[in-house]
C-alpha cells in the first residue's frame, strides 16, 4: 500500500504524478457534469411545459432553509480553499482546522436537508409515498406536481450523495493531514477533494434558484 | 542491411521465449485478480467480453432459427422481444462498447506511447471489477425474466409497462458505464502525461489518437445514459412521471437523452477498430500511411461532430421538422471524415508492397463492408427515404456491417496482428486465412439479404413476417451459421497457439511501432529503459532496425506460423 | 506542468462576499415580478446571477484562472457539451408549430 506522498511506480516524476492526478480529476468533474446536467435537461423541459405548477410546487418548500444552505456550502467551499492555501504554505495545523470546519459547514448542510426531506414527508410532498399535493386538485395537477417534486428529490438527493461522498473524503484527508502528510511540496490529495468540493458547491448554486425561487412575487 | 528473411531475427527459427515476461512475472489467481498490469488486465478483458459475446451470439442463433419460417416455430412473440433485446444489451454494451478499448487499447497504449503503465493501475482494474457487476445485474435479469424493451429501453413501456426484469438490466447497464468512464479517463491522461521523451502528439501511432477520440466520447456521453437509466428505473421503481405520458412526462425526452449518448456510442464502438486498421495496412504495405494528420484530425472530428447528430434515431417520432433537417444535415456531415479515412487508407495501399497476411484479410474486408454500412448510413440520414426504412431490416442491415463488418473484424484483426506481442506466439496463418474469408462470406450471406428485406419492408422486432419473405431470411440465417463458424475457428486456434505456436520474437512482421521493440510477451514494467523516440511514425524507409530494404526490394513476406 | 501559483487568503473571502451579495440579490430579485418588463426576465437573472457565482468558483477557488490551458479546455469543453445538449434538444420543442 502506498503511502501518502510517495512516488507511484508507473510515474517518473512527481510532477508527472500531480500532473496526472489533477487532469484526472477535472476530466471525472467533465463526467459529473454531464451526469446532472442530464437531470437539468428533464428539469428544463419539464419547467417549459408546465411553468404554473412548477411555480406553485417551489413555493411549498422552505426558502428560509434553502438559502441557509446555500450560505452555509458556499462557506464550506471557503473554508475548503483556505485549507489548500494553508498547504501550499506549509501550516500543518491550519490545514487540519480548515478541513475541520469543511466537514463541520458540510454536515450542517446535510442535516437541514434532512430537515426540508422530513417537512416534504409529512406534507404528502415525496413521490412514490402517499404523494398528494393539492387533493382537491385534478388529477393532471397532482402529477404536475408531482414531477416538480420527483425532480426536486432526485436532484437534491444525487447532489446530497455527492456531499455523503465529500464528507467521507474529508474524513481521509483529516486523517492524513492530523499525521502531518501535507506539506508546501506535497498537498495533491488536499487540492484534488477541494476541486470535487467546489464542483458540488457549483451544483448547488444553480440548484437552489432553479428549485427555490421559481415564483416568489 | 540484410534483405533475407533468414538473416531477419524475427524469422530465425530457434527463437525463444524471453525469459521473464508479464505472463510468469508472478503466479496463483490472486496475482491475476489484483493485477494493476495493464496487460494482465487486458487479458482479464478478453476474456469477459468473449463470455459476453457468446451469451450476444447465443440469443443470435435464436433469432436466425426462429426466424427460418414465416411464423416462427421456435419461441412465442413475447419471448421473441426478449432475444433481440437481450443479445442488443449483451452485444453492444458488454461486448462492442469495451472490446478494442479494454483488450487491445489497454494491453498496447502504454507500449506504444513509452510508458511503463497507465496513469491510473487501480482504477483500471477497478473498472474491470466495475463491468463483471454490471454485467452479473444484466445476468441476473436475464435469466429471472429476461428483458423485452429492446435495448433502447424507450419509455413508457420500460419504465412502466414492461413485465419482463427490467430493473436489475437498467442497474447493470447504469453501473457498467461507470467502467467505460473510467477507462477513458484512464486513456485520456496516459496519453497526456505519459508519453515518453520524444514521443510528440503527432509522432503518436493512430490507434492511440483513435482511443483519445473515443475516450472524448466515454467522458462526455456516457454520463448522460447513466443519469438517463437513473431515472428511468426511479420512474419504475417509484412510479414518477418524467418519461410517463399519463403522468404528464414525456417519452421523446427519453429517446433524447437515450440518444444523445447512444449515438456517440457507435463511434465508440467504430473508432477504436479505425484505429486498428490504421495500424495494420500500413504494416503490410510496407509504406506509411498516406495523411496522417488528416486520419489523426478526422478521428477527433468523428468524436466531436458525431454529439451533434442524434436525433437522426427519431425522425419518425413527432420532432419538429427543422429538428429533422439539422439533424439530417450534420449526419451527412459526419460521414465526411469517415470518408477522409477511407480514401487515406486505400491511398496507403497504392503502390504498397502488399502482403495478405490474416490481419490485412481483415484489414480490407473492413474497408469494403465498412463502405457498405457507412454509405447505407447516408440513406438513412436522408429524411425522405428513412421514412419507408426506418425501423425495418435496412436498419438492422446497415448497423450491423458497421458492427460486425467494421468493429468485429477491427477487433479479430487486432487480436491477430498483436497476438505475437500478447502471447510471444504465432497463430496458424494458412487455417487464419480460411477463418477470415469464411468469416466474410459467412457476413455477407447473414447481412445482405437484409438490405433487400429492409427495401421491401420487412419490419426489425417482429417475431413474423410475410411468407414471400422466407428466401432472405432462410439466407440470412445460413450465412449466420458459416459466420459462426468464422468466429469458432479463430477461439480454437488462437487458444492452441498458446500453447504449440511458432515463437513470434519481438518483431515478427515487422511492423514500426514502440511496441515491437520490447520483447514478445513484454516484461511488466514494458521497457527495460525509457524509450527516447527520435523517429516518426510509419517511417519505413528510416527505420534500418526492422531489417527491411524498403526501396524498390520485393516485398518480403513475413514470418508465418506454419511456414 | 502544475500550477503553483497561491492565491492569498484576502482574495478567498472577497470572493466569498462577493459570492454572498449575490445568493443575496438573486432571492431578492425572485420576489420581484421581472416578468411584467420583458417574459421571462426572472429566470434569466437568476441564471446571470448562478452563472456568475459558479464562474467565480471555478476560476478562483479551483484556480481555473491560473490553471494550465490545457485545464480550461477541459472546462470550457464541459460547458459547451451540456450546451448542446440543452440548446439542440430544447430546439426541437420550441420548433414545433403544434403546442
Amino acid at each position: 500500500m502506498h503511502r501518502t506522498g510517495e512516488l507511484f511506480g508507473q510515474f517518473e516524476t512527481m510532477d508527472q504524478q500531480r500532473e496526472s492526478a489533477s487532469l484526472g480529476m477535472w476530466v471525472f468533474l467533465t463526467t459529473e457534469v454531464l451526469f446532472f446536467g442530464g437531470m437539468f435537461m428533464t428539469y428544463t423541459l419539464n419547467r417549459s411545459t408546465y411553468p404554473e405548477i412548477f411555480g406553485e410546487a417551489s413555493r411549498s418548500i422552505n426558502l428560509t432553509l434553502g438559502a441557509f444552505n446555500t450560505v452555509v456550502l458556499i462557506g464550506s467551499s471557503l473554508t475548503m480553499a483556505m485549507s489548500v492555501w494553508a498547504a501550499s504554505v506549509g501550516k500543518k495545523q491550519l490545514v487540519t482546522m480548515f478541513l475541520i470546519l469543511t466537514l463541520i459547514l458540510g454536515s450542517i448542510f446535510l442535516g437541514v436537508k434532512g430537515i426540508e426531506y422530513h417537512e416534504k414527508f409529512v406534507e404528502h410532498h415525496v413521490p412514490g409515498l402517499n404523494f398528494s399535493f393539492e387533493p382537491g386538485a385534478s388529477v393532471a395537477t397532482n402529477a404536475h406536481a408531482q414531477l416538480f417534486f420527483s425532480l426536486y428529490f432526485a436532484m437534491t438527493g444525487l447532489h446530497a450523495v455527492h456531499m455523503i461522498v465529500g464528507a467521507g473524503l474529508l474524513i481521509w484527508l483529516i486523517k492524513e493531514s492530523m499525521r502531518g502528510r501535507f506539506t508546501a511540496e506535497y498537498n495533491t490529495p488536499v487540492e484534488m477533494v477541494g476541486l470535487y468540493w467546489h464542483f458540488v458547491d457549483i451544483v448547488w448554486i444553480f440548484l437552489f434558484p432553479l428549485l427555490y425561487l421559481i415564483d416568489r412575487h | 542491411m540484410s534483405t533475407t528473411p533468414a538473416a531477419r531475427p524475427s524469422a530465425t527459427p530457434g527463437n525463444i521465449l524471453p525469459r521473464e515476461h508479464y505472463l510468469n512475472a508472478t503466479y496463483g489467481i490472486r496475482s491475476w485478480l489484483l493485477t494493476t498490469d495493464h496487460k494482465r488486465i487486458a487479458l482479464l478483458y478478453l476474456v469477459s467480453v468473449t463470455f459476453f459475446f457468446f451469451i450476444g451470439g447465443a440469443f443470435a442463433t435464436m433469432i436466425r432459427i426462429h426466424l427460418l419460417t414465416p411464423n416462427g416455430y421456435l419461441v412465442t412473440p413475447e419471448t421473441y422481444n426478449k432475444l433481440f433485446t437481450m443479445h442488443g444489451v449483451a452485444m453492444i454494451f458488454f461486448f462492442l462498447i469495451p472490446s478494442i478499448p479494454a483488450v487491445l487499447g489497454n494491453f498496447l497504449i502504454p507500449l506504444m506511447i513509452g510508458a511503463k503503465d497507465l496513469a491510473f493501475p487501480k482504477i483500471n482494474l477497478l473498472s474491470w471489477y466495475i463491468y463483471l457487476v454490471g454485467g452479473s445485474f444484466v445476468l441476473y435479469s436475464f435469466s429471472t425474466g429476461g428483458l423485452d424493451t429492446g435495448w433502447t429501453f424507450y419509455t413508457p413501456l420500460s419504465s412502466v409497462y414492461s413485465n419482463s426484469a427490467v430493473t436489475p438490466a437498467v442497474i447493470g447497464v447504469f453501473i457498467n458505464g461507470f467502467s467505460s468512464i473510467l477507462t477513458g479517463l484512464n486513456f485520456i491522461v496516459t496519453i497526456h502525461t505519459m508519453r515518453a521523451p520524444g514521443m510528440t502528439w503527432f509522432r503518436l501511432p493512430l490507434f492511440v489518437w483513435a482511443h483519445y477520440a473515443t475516450s472524448i466520447i466515454f467522458i462526455l456521453g456516457t454520463p448522460v445514459i447513466a443519469i438517463t437509466l437513473l431515472l428511468a428505473g426511479l420512474e419504475r421503481m417509484f412510479h414518477l412521471g418524467f418519461f410517463n405520458p399519463a403522468l404528464g412526462g414525456d417519452p421523446i425526452l427519453f429517446q433524447h437523452l437515450f440518444w444523445f449518448y447512444s449515438h456517440p456510442a457507435v463511434y465508440i464502438m467504430i473508432l477504436p477498430a479505425m484505429g486498428v486498421i490504421s495500424e495494420i495496412i500500413p504494416t503490410f504495405a510496407r509504406k506509411p500511411i498516406f495523411g496522417y494528420t488528416f486520419i489523426a484530425g478526422s478521428s477527433i472530428a468523428i468524436a466531436v461532430i458525431g454529439f451533434f447528430v442524434w436525433a437522426h434515431h427519431m425522425f419518425l417520432t413527432g420532432e419538429s421538422t427543422y429538428a429533422a433537417l439539422t439533424f439530417s444535415l450534420l449526419s451527412y456531415l459526419v460521414a465526411i471524415p469517415s470518408a477522409v479515412k477511407v480514401f487515406n487508407w486505400t491511398s496507403t495501399l497504392y503502390k504498397g508492397s502488399i502482403s495478405y497476411d490474416t490481419p490485412m484479410l481483415y484489414a480490407l474486408g473492413f474497408i469494403g463492408l465498412f463502405l457498405v454500412g457507412g454509405l447505407t448510413g447516408l440513406f438513412l440520414a436522408c429524411l425522405g427515404l428513412d421514412i419507408h426504412i426506418h425501423d425495418t431490416y435496412f436498419v438492422v442491415a446497415h448497423f450491423h456491417y458497421i458492427m460486425v463488418g467494421g468493429a468485429v473484424m477491427g477487433y479479430v484483426g487486432g487480436l491477430h496482428f498483436w497476438w505475437p506481442k500478447i502471447t510471444g506466439r504465432l497463430y496458424p496463418e494458412f487455417l487464419a486465412r480460411i477463418a477470415a474469408v469464411t468469416l466474410f462470406i459467412g457476413f455477407n450471406l447473414t447481412f445482405f439479404p437484409q438490405f433487400i428485406l429492409g427495401y421491401l419492408g420487412m419490419p426489425r422486432r417482429y417475431h413474423s413476417y410475410p411468407p414471400e419473405f422466407q428466401v432472405f431470411n432462410v439466407m440470412s440465417t445460413a450465412g449466420a451459421s458459416i459466420l459462426a463458424l468464422g468466429y469458432l475457428l479463430p477461439m480454437i486456434y488462437l487458444v492452441w497457439s498458446m500453447r504449440y505456436g511458432q515463437v513470434a520474437g519481438r518483431n515478427p512482421w515487422p511492423a514500426t511501432g514502440l511496441e515491437w521493440q520490447t520483447d514478445s510477451p513484454p516484461l511488466t514494467e514494458n521497457f527495460d529503459v525509457t524509450p527516447e523516440v527520435t523517429w516518426e511514425a510509419y517511417d519505413f524507409e528510416n527505420r534500418p532496425d526492422l531489417g527491411l530494404d524498403v526501396k524498390g526490394a520485393p516485398s518480403l513476406a513475413p514470418a508465418h506460423g506454419d511456414d | 506542468m502544475s500550477e503553483h501559483h497561491i492565491v492569498s487568503p484576502k482574495l478567498y473571502v472577497g470572493i466569498f462576499a462577493a459570492l454572498m451579495v449575490c445568493t443575496f440579490l438573486t432571492v431578492a430579485a425572485a420576489k420581484v415580478d421581472l416578468n411584467q418588463y420583458f417574459s421571462g426576465l426572472n429566470i434569466i437573472v437568476a441564471l446571470v446571477i448562478a452563472t456568475f457565482k459558479a464562474s467565480l468558483v471555478v476560476l478562483f477557488f479551483m484556480h481555473g484562472k491560473y490553471s494550465a490551458k490545457r485545464t480550461q479546455l477541459v472546462i470550457i469543453c464541459s460547458v459547451f457539451w451540456l450546451a448542446i445538449m440543452l440548446f439542440m434538444t430544447m430546439s426541437d420543442y420550441i420548433s414545433r408549430p403544434w403546442s
